[in-house]
């Protein structure tokens, strides 16, 4: 019925002249062919724009709930921050580590970073490696990641009350963490380390403080953290790899677990000797494989358990 | 003078000389003894392992005759494995903490000093040695490289070696080695803890890596330990 009808005025427009047909045919194709050209473009300016745009709307807007961040672009998930998502940014793989002459040098970073004994030896004055308090090789969140660090400098530091560049915070991670001194500025060490974290933060936004940066901030226990219980936390929880005397596992010369206090162990100007670090370290991330299971008055304790013992001297003090 | 004072002092000088004749014989008896026992220790153990006893089926019936494990069927290799941690195995399946259908009568049957003794001789056994030419890795061999390294933080698991060595080697007392261990083992244990069905580790810590992994990295991390000479590089 229909059909007919349309065949009907198909031959009567042909046959009148008015309009011929094949105009139907002129107008759908130039429709694709614009709809196409508006396509391509679209899609071309989005994969060029992707990884910055999305990093700066959703950082700036962390309080953004479940149903706005639904009305965000569909591009916006692949990139590598999905902070929009309540997400933490994602570093990239290090087997995506470039070929070539940066990339050797981001690798040597790596080394540095997880073998700190063996490739920066020079600079480190105890038994520790960048990697124990840094989980993941610099990636991991609450664990100080090295993406969440680096674009957060330079910054005015109340440590040392001066304005601080990248390469002179970590070198204050060698003074103080490694117990050992800093090496120098533009030499090898520090350009691999820089590398690397650079190259882990790509995609991160400039100047943001991440989800996920330093150590987190955990709430005041209910009762003051105590070195007595904080004993028996370790003895329940830490023992098996610190061991009892929290002296670390030594096996052939090397630290497989890490002393905890004494001469081999991070100084007394290092972070993580201050009770709110470790307390925040140890809540998210130990035992090795089961952070987060510490209540916060364990945490507490026990950090202060751990930052009660003695420890190399803090060097800024010895100076004076 | 000299004479009056050796005088004097002689019987105080003889108590002392006595002292030091009993203080070295006590150390050499019990030195010797220290020794012997130590080396009959293993030499009993390889008896029970080679031949078994009263009650006690051979352990290379099983175990292989070097005790390197039989694949087939699952079997655990136990050369080079930590004397403490054999132990520890061997009282738990004897006091029922890890079930095992076949271990559990074996190790019921031993006596406190066999099982010290079996678990001297298998962790005196050479343990595993890269080959000189390892096989080419497969895809799945370089996720289980990955998994053993480097770990799946993403998923809140550490790396394999974080706890077990730097090449599986395991650490005394607690992280046995896994390094040449046979998958079909591996794989059946990362399962029974994540089942529940095996729960003897310290702390729960085994068991909170295990319930993180899926089947396909289960399978990948077990196959890689198995010959853990791969450097995860796929040619």
């Amino acid at each position: 019925m229909m059909s007919s009808w349309l065949k009907n005025w198909f031959q009567s427009q042909k046959q009148t002249r008015k309009f011929h047909p094949f105009w139907i045919v002129l107008v759908v194709m130039a429709t694709l062919a614009v709809g196409g050209v508006v396509w391509v473009a679209t899609y071309l300016f989005k994969v060029e724009e992707a990884p910055a745009v999305p990093a700066v709307v959703s950082s700036a807007t962390p309080g953004q709930d479940g149903a706005q961040s639904d009305n965000l672009p569909a591009i916006a998930k692949p990139s590598p921050l999905s902070v929009e998502q309540g997400g933490v940014f994602s570093p990239p793989d290090p087997e995506d580590i470039p070929s070539g002459e940066f990339g050797d040098v981001i690798r040597l970073g790596k080394n540095i970073f997880t073998d700190t004994q063996t490739y920066a030896s020079a600079y480190v004055g105890n038994g520790l490696n960048c990697v124990n308090c840094h989980l993941d090789a610099g990636r991991k969140p609450d664990s100080a990641p090295l993406w969440a660090s680096f674009g957060m400098f330079p910054a005015y530091r109340d440590k040392n009350k001066q304005v601080n560049s990248y390469e002179d915070r970590l070198a204050g991670c060698f003074r103080f963490s490694m117990n050992g001194k800093a090496p120098p500025l533009g030499g090898k060490e520090m350009i691999a380390l820089t590398s690397y974290s650079y190259w882990l933060a790509k995609g991160a936004p400039i100047g943001v403080a991440l989800k996920g940066r330093g150590y987190p901030e955990l709430k005041q226990p209910a009762l003051a953290p105590d070195e007595v219980r904080g004993k028996g936390v370790f003895e329940a929880n830490c023992a098996i790899c610190h061991g009892a005397d929290g002296q670390g596992t030594l096996v052939k010369g090397r630290y497989v677990f890490p002393p905890l206090w004494g001469s081999q162990s991070f100084n007394a100007g290092a972070g993580m000797s201050k009770i709110n670090n470790a307390a925040g370290f140890i809540q998210a991330n130990m035992p090795l494989g089961q952070g987060g299971s510490l209540n916060l008055q364990d945490a507490w304790d026990v950090a202060k358990f751990m930052t009660s013992h003695e420890r190399p001297a803090d060097p800024r003090l010895a100076k004076k | 003078m000299f004479h009056r004072k050796s005088t004097r002092f002689e019987p105080r000088q003889r108590y002392a000389d006595t002292v030091r004749l009993l203080v070295l014989t006590a150390l050499t008896v019990f030195a010797n003894g220290w020794v012997s026992h130590a080396s009959a220790d293993k030499l009993a153990g390889g008896v029970l392992a080679q031949k078994g006893g009263a009650g006690i089926t051979a352990c290379l019936a099983c175990h292989g005759a070097n005790g390197e494990g039989q694949a087939a069927a699952g079997f655990p290799r136990l050369a080079g494995q930590h004397q403490a941690y054999l132990v520890k195995q061997l009282q738990a399946f004897a006091n029922g903490k890890r079930k095992n259908a076949q271990m559990e009568p074996i190790a019921s049957a031993l006596s406190a000093q066999q099982i010290n003794d079996v678990a001297d001789y298998y962790a005196g056994l050479p343990g595993w040695k890269p080959t000189a030419n390892p096989v080419a890795s497969s895809p799945q061999t370089a996720l289980g490289f990955k998994l053993a390294t480097s770990g799946n933080w993403s998923k809140g698991m550490p790396a394999c070696f974080a706890c077990h060595g730097a090449s599986g080697e395991g650490i005394a007392p607690h992280f046995p080695s896994l390094s040449g261990q046979i998958s079909s083992y591996t794989r059946a244990q990362l399962k029974a803890w994540q089942a529940g069905t095996r729960d003897n580790d310290p702390q729960g810590l085994m068991k909170s890596v295990a319930i993180k992994m899926s089947d396909e990295e289960i399978a990948a991390v077990s196959l890689y330990l198995e010959n853990p000479a791969l450097n995860g590089k796929v040619k």
